[in-house]
């Protein structure tokens, strides 16, 4: 289980929190102007990479609030903790 | 009292027994005494008993191969009735006065037992045999080979009845763990407690010290136990230190997360310990780790290597030293390195019973040879032991030269065995740690780990007490300085050959001849090495694969004596390296967990969290039948005396259409959404239109996810212009919020706008049916409550019952409705004043099950009944709701060519031509009832499926909704229900049942 450091709360066990999936997926500006297949582009496709993955928390069972995090998908390590809009961090290797 | 017919086999002197305190004990039905300090394994052996267990597969007979957590053989179970508990090794039962074992795997008995017989099977029941020979005929699965393999199966039995005994949990967190008491371990635990860090030291047995508790040591001028004693004390007296005793690690997770099991009272015996928690499970966080989990020793393959007399050389040494046990008259040993020599010798000198030492090593190092000769005892250099005699128990063995021919017959009633040490890399492994084979020693050691985790000790190859001590100390000093405490250097002890190890796994293999008897190299699963072998030549080269097809390794024991054997064997025939191979992988639990010990407190009404309305007292005082709706209890129905769910329905129905009806509906979810942008932000969620709603009015919502299938319907109502109050389903109430959340957060920072959870904050009564408004005319004399002024889709604050109130004029019935809210606390002050108010006017109280067929009987939709996550708003009728001007989330999908084609599955309602005829929900849906008759599936697709289905007392007929592909054409036209084989036939209606007009919903002014 990890322990994740909320940018609000601080360091809290990872039943806390919930996975919002991968990051920086913004909802298209309009979404009327793209075609099916970009659409379904952005509904669907995600990366699912073996390495640093640039995801979304949200802190559910405290805060409530969103953020944004640099987690290794084969040793868990965080390498990095930052909020919504905020460009990942230059650490988030 | 001492008994003299008791403990015949002790050494005089000899053990950490206290022979002051006899315990008598039951073992399969017979009357047994040892001594404080025994466990059931070496007080059975005090008493000569050797033959404990049956295997596995070929009922063989077996004693203990061990004298710790590595015993794949002597699994009993301990206690009868409530307490009983199967699959413990005896080698870790402490004993206890009126402890009661008994063995499993055999019937009658474990000195007779039927099973053996498979024994004469032997060559049918190799590897993989369950894939090879349970394949036919077909019907013989279920009704033959199933039962037969699940009455086989399994190590004891589980209590049939409720477990009597508390479990609690702890959670810990500390900057240093230390895992094992050995000396590395103590070593390790002592540097880190005098630095005054928060340190933990967890050793599974009740005394720390490990092996200095069963070997010869002096450290420090004292022995090693009375070493292991003082540190002892010096930690337990240390305020930043926790020693837990009787507790293992079982599982390694990420973020150093730990869990271990603390057994409390298992060493004092069922039901002594009222109100004491039996085990406790530990949930740890540390800083950083050190693991000094010590090693296993693990044996050599040779034929009837597993005959009872037969045990590896450091449980001997343990039993002898430890527990003064005597393990017979004349023992050898079978040995290819210097502990295992060691071991021997130090066997010896404590029962002087082991006159030879058969070592397959040409030449051993001068001190031991001297040492051996001094006590007297010979040494067959280059020699194996080839094979073994005995039935239930070892009576000689045939031994061999390695070149050359000969043979000698050694009578022996017991045999040490050592060949080689695995370190106990387990819980490394679980830590996602890398290994790295080590072919001086022969084994497995930890190699990199991503973790903060340090490991000293025998784990890491550091065999000898002087190099563990060191090796403890040494990562005890790179644990303080990673925390920050800077601590005085250790020296770090030279790496040093510390075993003089020659690989030897099997006695067949190395003579390059077969040997006659099973050579079997996991004890617990009965896998021999041929079995390995045919593996092998069938095909299965992955040690992951042939682990599965052999099943070596994968009994309770996770093949701690066995794995490293079987994949040096599945190397050797291979002609790969072991490195090659590799091992598999070590995952959670390290030791088996008692599911009492993993739920804790968890149980029953404490398992999951209920929630109960501020009304819950009144519907339990009103017998009520609830169901369980998320975590909320609801009631489902309320029957009269006499009557079924069928007839309470019924009637609760008829109520709700004819009188009136009142349901707690506090459990819907409610949101309050405040701020400037609040409109705004409704407008791009729902799927219909919010700005221009009225302050004082309501309206019905549909929300969907960005890919335009329906997530959540309700109504909300604008109480001021930057004020709404939404409601969700009560299943989704949380999601809703979560979901309202994320878009506010993550896409659209720029609103203005807060969600906030009310539900609880409200309890709401909803007052149903023709006579609704005559009641509530009662209740709230100030409220205009005519159409006129207070029309339906609006609510009015005022005064109810004498409480501040709000009430809705919304209906999910097609009623005459008014959802009266109240704050929580006057919840059921307000239910209790309306069903008084009521009682003229027919009022009955009604459950979920009349508001799922009222809402049906008018073709309203249940999220998560109609909908299933596939289906859009169009799908289910509610087009009407969805805005052509405005964006909101998953318009775009609506013109994906898989949610515009005009032959998607649509609601429709569905009634029976026999009206008796309640279709189960789920149910599919076929169109043709010929091809159909007999294989529904094959002979006719399924068109749709039923996803709501009840009988109506108002139509008098059963009914239901359901989801037809390009159903909203096919009004009047009959389907066929699948049921089993039979199809009931059932026509394609509207699916609003009732009073298509709308016109009830108003009432009668």
């Amino acid at each position: 289980m990890l322990r994740i450091a909320c940018p609000w709360c601080g360091e809290r066990e990872e039943i806390e929190f919930s996975y919002g999936g991968q990051a920086h997926i913004a909802y298209p500006k309009d979404p009327h102007a793209l075609t099916d297949e970009q659409w379904a582009q952005f509904l669907f496709m995600r990366d699912n990479p073996k390495g640093v993955f640039l995801e979304r928390w949200v802190h559910s069972q405290g805060c409530r609030r969103w953020f944004n995090m640099a987690r290794h998908t084969v040793t868990h390590e965080i390498s990095a903790v930052y909020k919504p809009g905020e460009p990942p961090p230059a650490d988030a290797k | 009292m001492t008994n003299a017919q008791f403990n015949d086999r002790r050494i005089a002197g000899a053990g950490r027994i206290d022979r002051m305190r006899p315990l008598d004990f039951t073992f399969n039905g017979r009357r047994l005494q040892g001594y404080a300090g025994d466990t059931l394994a070496s007080a059975l052996l005090a008493n000569g008993i050797h033959l404990v267990a049956r295997s596995f597969k070929y009922h063989r007979p077996r004693g203990m191969l061990s004298a710790g957590n590595e015993e794949p053989n002597a699994i009993v179970q301990l206690e009868q009735g409530p307490h009983t508990e199967p699959n413990l090794r005896a080698t870790e039962i402490e004993l206890y006065a009126g402890l009661t074992a008994s063995s499993v795997n055999c019937f009658p008995s474990v000195e007779f037992d039927f099973g053996a017989i498979n024994s004469l099977a032997a060559s049918i029941l190799v590897a993989g045999f369950y894939n090879k020979t349970f394949k036919w005929p077909k019907s013989f699965w279920k009704k033959v080979y199933e039962p037969a393999l699940r009455a086989a199966a399994g190590l004891g039995v589980a209590p049939d009845a409720p477990d009597p005994d508390i479990y609690d949990r702890m959670h810990w967190h500390c900057d240093v763990l230390v895992v094992g008491a050995g000396p590395a371990g103590l070593s390790a635990a002592l540097q880190a407690g005098r630095q005054g860090v928060r340190t933990v030291l967890v050793e599974e047995a009740h005394e720390l010290g490990g092996s200095l508790l069963s070997r010869p040591a002096e450290i420090e001028g004292a022995t090693g136990a009375d070493w292991a004693a003082r540190i002892a004390a010096e930690l337990d007296a240390l305020p930043n230190v926790l020693v837990l005793r009787r507790t293992s690690v079982f599982g390694y997770y990420d973020h150093n997360y730990l869990m271990a099991v603390e057994r409390r009272t298992d060493h004092i015996g069922p039901g002594r310990t009222a109100g004491v928690a039996r085990k406790r499970l530990w949930h740890f966080r540390a800083k950083r780790v050190i693991l000094a989990t010590g090693a296993h020793e693990r044996p050599i393959v040779f034929g009837n290597n597993d005959l009872p007399g037969i045990m590896l050389a450091n449980a001997a040494c343990t039993y002898a030293t430890r527990y003064g046990v005597s393990l017979g008259k004349q023992g050898v040993a079978f040995v290819n390195n210097d502990q295992g020599f060691a071991l021997a010798l130090e066997t010896h000198a404590a029962a002087r019973n082991l006159p030879t030492i058969i070592d397959v090593r040409a030449e051993v190092s001068e001190v031991l040879a001297k040492r051996a000769t001094e006590a007297g005892v010979r040494v067959l250099r280059g020699s194996v032991v080839a094979h073994a005699h005995g039935g239930k128990r070892v009576s000689s063995v045939d031994v061999r030269p390695v070149r050359g021919s000969g043979m000698v017959r050694i009578e022996c009633d017991h045999v040490l065995v050592s060949g080689g040490v695995n370190p106990a890399v387990h819980l490394y492994s679980q830590a996602t740690g890398t290994l790295k084979y080590d072919a001086k020693l022969a084994c497995f050691l930890p190699d990199r780990c991503i973790q903060a985790v340090e490991t000293a000790g025998a784990l890491n190859g550091r065999f000898l007490l002087a190099s563990a001590l060191a090796d403890g100390a040494s990562a005890a000093q790179r644990t303080l300085s990673a925390l920050g405490h800077p601590a005085p250097a250790q020296p770090t002890a030279a790496a040093e050959d510390e075993l003089n190890l020659k690989p030897l796994w099997s006695v067949q293999a190395l003579l390059g001849e077969k040997l006659p008897g099973k050579h079997f190299v996991d004890y617990q699963n009965d896998v021999t090495e041929p079995d390995i072998l045919l593996a092998s030549r069938e095909g299965f080269r992955s040690v992951e694969h042939a682990k599965r097809y052999t099943t070596t390794g994968m009994a309770t024991d996770q093949g701690k004596t066995s794995n490293v054997v079987g994949l040096a064997i599945l190397a050797g025939s291979l002609g790969k390296s072991i490195p090659e191979v590799g091992t598999t992988t070590f995952r959670p639990p390290f030791t088996p967990v008692t599911f009492g010990a993993l739920a804790g407190r968890d149980r029953g009404t404490l398992s999951d969290p209920v929630r109960t309305t501020p009304m819950h007292a009144w519907h339990v005082e009103n017998g009520a039948v609830f169901e369980d709706v998320g975590q909320w209890k609801r009631p489902r129905y309320f029957p009269r005396p006499g009557e079924d769910m069928h007839a309470a329905v019924a009637r609760e129905t008829k109520a709700l259409r004819t009188t009136a009806g009142i349901m707690d509906a506090t459990t819907l979810g409610k949101i309050d959404i405040q701020g400037p942008d609040a409109a705004e932000f409704l407008n791009r969620v729902y799927t219909n239109a919010w700005t221009k709603l009225a302050v004082g009015s309501c309206r019905y919502g549909v929300m969907c996810k960005a890919d335009g299938m329906v997530m959540d319907d309700g109504v909300t109502a604008r109480l001021a212009d930057d004020h709404f109050l939404m409601t969700t389903t009560t299943g989704n109430a949380a999601r809703v919020l979560d979901w309202l959340e994320e878009w506010l957060q993550t896409e659209w920072p720029e609103l203005k706008v807060y969600c906030t959870s009310v539900t609880e904050q409200w309890a709401t009564a909803a007052v149903v049916g023709p006579n609704a408004r005559r009641i509530l005319e009662s209740l709230a004399p100030d409220m205009d409550l005519s159409n006129a002024a207070f029309p339906f889709m609006t609510f009015r604050e005022g005064v109810v019952a004498g409480l501040q109130a709000r009430v809705f004029r919304i209906s999910f019935n097609g009623e005459l409705s008014y959802e009266i809210n109240v704050p929580a606390w006057h919840g059921l002050a307000l239910w209790e004043a309306v069903i008084e108010a009521g009682k003229p006017h027919g009022l009955a109280p009604y459950g979920t099950e009349t508001m799922h067929v009222a809402r049906a009987e008018k073709g309203y939709i249940i999220i998560g009944q109609e909908t299933d996550g596939t289906v859009t708003p169009h799908d289910v009728g509610l087009e009407w709701a969805v805005s052509r001007q405005k964006d909101f989330i998953g318009k775009r999908s609506f013109s994906r060519t898989d949610t515009s084609r005009s032959n998607r599955t649509q609601l429709v309602g569905l009634l029976p031509q026999d009206k008796a005829f309640v279709a189960a929900e789920g149910s599919h849906l076929v169109a043709s009832p010929a091809r159909a008759a007999h294989d529904p599936v094959r002979g006719s697709p399924s068109i749709g499926h039923i996803t709501s289905s009840y009988f109506s007392p108002n139509l008098e007929s059963g009914f239901a909704l359901a989801l037809i592909a390009n159903g909203r054409a096919m009004h009047g036209q009959t389907v066929h229900c699948v049921l089993g084989s039979s199809l009931k036939p059932m026509t394609i209606v509207d699916p609003v049942f009732i009073d298509k007009e709308g016109k009830r919903r108003d009432g009668t002014d």
